[in-house]
């Protein structure tokens, strides 16, 4: 959907030329967020400004749908493109309306079906209607503005959204609430974005792609989970952090380190079976289920060895579970807090889902780690 | 606490009213009414010769200052725009008494001098305040508006104008109450207006015949402003004025 070509700037003589941007190359699918990332000064804002021509490339290509965005005047171009900045930019003289239907004025909507549109953006943000269609920007409040700037980048449904550290300016809590928002618009949007941001939490949250730049050069362009796993060179490694391995978790989820074949037990069921389940696994604990196959309790083989009856009896409630929607992170989160290396998963309808262990984990980052390096020998990037 | 008895804006709706009523009593005070009413059919035409001074000669600055302004606050112009601010700034530091003298000497007596030297003098803080209101639209507006696809034209007519003209109308407002108390000067190269009055009474020594001068053009130059003032209310965006 976004191709570029070498694309380069240089600023300053050309005799003693200063390099922004330094032949970056890279194809962004469609549907696909694009995380440009990297520290200060690394060329990611110029690259990114270079797509809808804020600032005019020195050399390269840029293609947006497979044509060539020289062809297209840079007025028309930015209208196909939504645009959203940190400092949102919303324009304090025009209500929320007003700013929301900007390009689809510049597009010679007719009002009705801007005001329409207004309407049901504000809706899709999670604001509603009733009340901010006729506030002004300076009666919202800086998670609302941002809600509202993004709003106003999708309002002409632009193919391809262009986003420069669009949630940099909010508090932490409120970042979390509005990425997460943002995320669940595009899974039905399915926009392409490129999206620039310097942190690599952000990234690995947001992105489907992270492309890592350092002075003006693509050091590596991958998928979060590859970028943390297998940082291509000592900068990527030292930006991404040497906790990379507990950022994987976030990308990671129950679902696939859950062992589905783990035993269990009815509680009607005798201690003896239980007993001989967890040794035949090698497990400490096991779960005890009802007649629905809903986990009620477990079982801990030290307090139930040698004791005789129904494991109803012996049962200890359970201290923590997890959902296989649930991200590693949080499975982990859970372990630590009830200082254990095991949890139950429990699916949609409470039912026993399997286990996952801290084994388990450790495996599937190691599987994971190693896969992708077999499957596509990796280019060196200098 | 009691809620006030009247709102604000209601105060700020009859503070040009109080202040009238605060001189005419003033006035009274002194005994001097009577000798001020003497003159009341001079004091009703020349009222009328001055605010016909100041409406046109302000309007012509407005009409002039806001494109110079548009104008100097365009890229292309900036590296200009000092040295343009300075040149103007020499129509505000001459005093006007010499623009008056100047304008007479090559525009002639009457009107057309007058209302040209009073030109000049209100020219430059519309100008400033345009050019400087401008150049305070924050960067990113503009970055926004650019990066959504808006004409330059669009942009200065949507985004930078409705954002600059809280300070656009503080500029008229300040070059209105220079210029209507600068309107009694025009008498002097026979452009008429209330200073006829005020002159006649310092040379006569006649208290009265100048309070009967100066006090309409105090009220014209209050009602100036609180008509400049209601009317950028009006004009200006609801989210950009100042919070009351």
């Amino acid at each position: 959907m976004i191709t570029l070509d070498n694309l380069t700037k240089t600023f300053g003589p050309p005799e003693n030329p200063v390099v922004a941007v330094d032949r970056v190359s890279m194809e962004v699918q469609q549907g696909d967020i694009c995380i440009l990332l990297g520290p200060s000064g690394c060329g990611k804002t110029t690259t990114l400004k270079m797509i809808n021509r804020l600032i005019p490339k020195t050399s390269g290509k840029i293609f947006v749908g497979g044509r060539d965005t020289d062809a297209l005047d840079a007025v028309e171009l930015r209208r196909t493109m939504g645009y959203a900045i940190q400092q949102i930019g919303l324009f304090p003289n025009m209500t929320v309306e007003d700013n929301i239907c900007v390009v689809p004025r510049l597009l010679k909507w007719s009002d009705a079906t801007a005001r329409r549109r207004a309407a049901e953006l504000l809706e899709m943000v999670a604001l509603d209607p009733a009340v901010f269609l006729r506030r002004y920007p300076r009666e919202l409040s800086g998670g609302q503005q941002q809600r509202v700037g993004v709003a106003r980048a999708l309002a002409a449904d632009p193919p391809v959204m262009i986003m420069d550290e669009p949630f940099g300016a909010i508090d932490p809590i409120n970042r979390e609430i509005i990425q997460d928002e943002f995320l669940r618009l595009q899974q039905t949007l399915r926009k392409t974005i490129m999206f620039v941001s310097h942190d690599i939490d952000e990234a690995a949250k947001m992105g489907d792609r992270i492309a890592l730049f350092r002075n003006g050069r693509l050091e590596q362009f991958d998928t979060p989970n590859n970028v943390l796993a297998h940082p291509a060179n000592g900068f990527v490694a030292d930006f991404v952090g040497a906790d990379r391995a507990l950022k994987r978790l976030r990308l990671l989820f129950v679902r696939e380190a859950v062992d589905g074949a783990a035993p269990a037990v009815d509680s009607t069921d005798p201690l003896d079976r239980a007993v001989q389940l967890m040794r035949e696994h090698g497990h400490e604990r096991i779960v005890v289920l009802d007649a629905t196959r809903r986990p009620v309790g477990q079982l801990r083989l030290p307090i139930i060895e040698g004791c005789h009856g129904t494991c109803a009896e012996r049962i200890e409630a359970l201290q923590a579970t997890v959902t296989p929607e649930d991200d590693l992170r949080i499975a982990v989160s859970r372990m630590f807090t009830h200082d254990t290396v095991w949890l139950v998963c429990i699916d949609g309808d409470g039912r026993f889902a399997g286990h996952v262990t801290q084994r388990g984990i450790t495996r599937l980052l190691g599987k994971t780690h190693r896969a992708p390096a077999q499957a596509i020998p990796r280019e060196s990037v200098a | 606490m009691a809620a006030p008895v009247l709102s604000r804006r209601s105060v700020a709706l009859l503070q040009p009213f109080a202040i009238v009523v605060v001189i005419v009593l003033g006035v009274e005070a002194t005994g001097l009414a009577g000798s001020i009413l003497d003159h009341w059919g001079d004091i009703l035409y020349l009222t009328r010769q001055q605010i016909e001074l100041v409406a046109i000669s302000g309007a012509l600055a407005v009409l002039a200052g806001l494109p110079l302004g548009i104008v100097l606050s365009r890229p292309a112009f900036r590296r200009i725009a000092d040295s343009a601010m300075q040149t103007l700034n020499v129509g505000t530091t001459v005093p006007t008494l010499a623009v008056l003298a100047l304008a007479m000497s090559f525009l002639g007596i009457g009107r057309i001098p007058a209302i040209f030297a009073l030109w000049i003098a209100t020219l430059l803080p519309i100008v400033r305040n345009t050019y400087v209101g401008l150049l305070e639209v924050p960067d990113h507006l503009i970055e926004s508006a650019v990066g959504m696809g808006m004409k330059p034209s669009q942009i200065l007519w949507r985004v930078e104008l409705p954002n600059a003209l809280w300070v656009i109308f503080a500029g008229i407002r300040t070059a209105i109450i220079i210029n209507a108390g600068t309107a009694p000067l025009a008498f002097l190269i026979g452009g008429g207006g209330l200073g006829q009055l005020i002159f006649t009474g310092i040379a006569l020594d006649d208290t009265g015949s100048i309070l009967a001068g100066a006090i309409p053009t105090a009220i014209i130059a209050i009602f100036a402003d609180f008509l400049i003032s209601g009317f950028a209310r009006v004009v200006v965006s609801r989210g950009i004025l100042p919070v009351e």
